[in-house]
């Protein structure tokens, strides 16, 4: 084995992510948490854990443009620090999502509470299982793990089309739930949008172990040999 | 215009040692194709032999077929014509010391029996237009001699040599390790015009520089040809695995 120190380096900006990965999926659960139990301390939280992922993207940023320019990787490794950099944005936009959804508890807050014929919670588990399961993908290296989380991301627009559909009918029957109504409807966009950050967390994960760009549909199967050494 | 080489079953050794093992690959015309490989690889003997460089060693042999521009050039020409179509370029600029810039240049071709002063006046200025070097030493041609150029300039005086005599195809081995960046860019930017009109084959230890300039790229291993494809495909997901740990430096 050559290139150790090279090899360190992308071990360490691996681990790196995998903090921000942690960072991320934590401020969904937070989020969901607060608007469960319409809770502003833990909407604190996930705001300071959002600029503490913003920063730990910038740094993510910064070591791959090092490794890029100072070490030029070939094939894999430059497979790897394209799909680490992409991840890298998708998980700060994971960040954002969460933001979202805790500005719309806040909001909530001057309302009283309304039952709402819809399932957050379990929008919340569908579309934070995907980002773990996507992550996990990238832990060990597994295309056919990433795989399955892109068959997963169906189910949370549908999920999300319903909550859509009820909730705009419910604010045309009773008006008066209406700010309850809208700002469920955002979270559950919000939360939609995680699950297709977590899909495109999987698609990274395909492009580097397999070399095979499956985004929209259009990539050709690659070979299935597995990515070495991280 | 370029044409391309066509090998079949090559094989070549130096006395016993078997340094090149069964190469078939076919390399298009008007293109640069690179050839990569750890040192000891095969890659330099491989195009020794495209060019019948392999066989002016006393204890070298050959076997297969080699065909340029469809002519096998082990049964079907002579070794001076086949040297002639198939110029190359060395890793060290190796300019007669002693000539000229223009001495250097017409050389091939007074070789070659050409005489005419006006005619040899032509290709020298074509030749050291094709080679980016013209501008640079056109009002010292006779006055400074091939050695007097920096290194980046000799070493495209040699390609303005090899060009000089028209040839088919180009075989570059290592043709800009020892350059500096500049000199290296140069002839880099150089090997992409000069496709235009001719066949490249460049053997580099800078996989860079083979991203960079080759439409195809072969990876040498032991005397085998491992894998032979597009450049983009083997510097983004190569096929085989012993590409893979070379070209990432997990080699050894």
């Amino acid at each position: 084995m050559v290139r150790i120190r090279f090899q360190q380096n992308l071990d360490d900006l691996k681990e790196k992510l995998l903090v921000m990965a942690g960072m991320a999926e934590q401020a969904i659960q937070r989020a969901v948490e607060a608007y469960r139990v319409r809770d502003l301390s833990i909407c604190d939280l996930v705001n300071r854990g959002e600029m503490a992922i913003n920063r730990l993207e910038r740094e993510i940023d910064q070591m791959s443009l090092d490794l890029l320019a100072m070490e030029q990787p070939m094939a894999i490794d430059l497979r790897f620090i394209l799909s680490v950099i992409k991840i890298n944005a998708d998980l700060e936009r994971v960040g954002d999502s969460a933001r979202a959804i805790s500005d719309r508890v806040r909001e909530l807050q001057a309302f009283p509470v309304a039952e709402l014929p819809i399932d957050i919670p379990r929008i919340a588990n569908l579309a934070s299982g995907m980002v773990r399961k996507a992550l996990q993908a990238f832990i060990e290296g597994d295309a056919d793990m990433a795989q399955a989380v892109l068959s997963m991301d169906d189910s949370v627009d549908k999920l999300n089309s319903g909550a859509h559909y009820t909730l705009l009918s419910l604010m045309k029957k009773e008006p008066g739930v209406a700010p309850q109504a809208l700002n469920a409807l955002m979270i559950s966009r919000a939360l939609e949008r995680v699950a297709d950050h977590a899909t495109n967390i999987a698609e990274d994960v395909i492009f580097w172990v397999r070399g095979a760009d499956v985004r929209h549909n259009v990539g050709a199967p690659g070979n299935s040999q597995q990515p070495n050494g991280r | 215009m370029g044409v391309s080489i066509e090998v079949n079953g090559l094989n070549a050794w130096y006395g016993s040692n078997h340094t090149l093992q069964d190469i078939t690959l076919h390399i298009p015309a008007n293109e640069a194709t690179a050839l990569i490989g750890p040192s000891g690889c095969g890659k330099s003997t491989f195009v020794r032999c495209i060019n019948r460089m392999h066989e002016t060693n006393p204890i070298a042999k050959v076997t297969g077929e080699v065909k340029v521009g469809g002519v096998d050039i082990y049964s079907e020409t002579s070794a001076v014509e086949v040297r002639r179509r198939i110029g190359m370029v060395f890793q060290r600029p190796n300019p007669f010391p002693t000539m000229s810039i223009y001495d250097n240049v017409a050389s091939g071709l007074r070789l070659n029996g050409y005489r005419n002063r006006r005619v040899l006046d032509e290709i020298v200025e074509r030749s050291l237009k094709n080679a980016a070097l013209w501008d640079e030493v056109k009002d010292d041609l006779k006055k400074k001699s091939g050695a007097s150029l920096s290194g980046g300039q000799q070493q495209r005086l040699c390609i303005a040599r090899a060009l000089a005599v028209d040839p088919e195809v180009l075989l570059m081995d290592e043709p800009a390790s020892a350059l500096d960046p500049v000199s290296t860019a140069k002839i880099e930017d150089l090997i992409f015009q000069l496709k235009v009109q001719y066949t490249i084959v460049i053997v580099t230890h800078n996989m860079q520089q083979a991203a960079r300039v080759a439409e195809r790229t072969g990876f040498f291993l032991n005397g085998r040809l491992v894998e032979f494809d597009s450049t983009h495909k083997i510097f983004t997901n190569p096929g085989d695995k012993r590409t893979e740990d070379y070209i990432t430096g997990r080699f050894g």
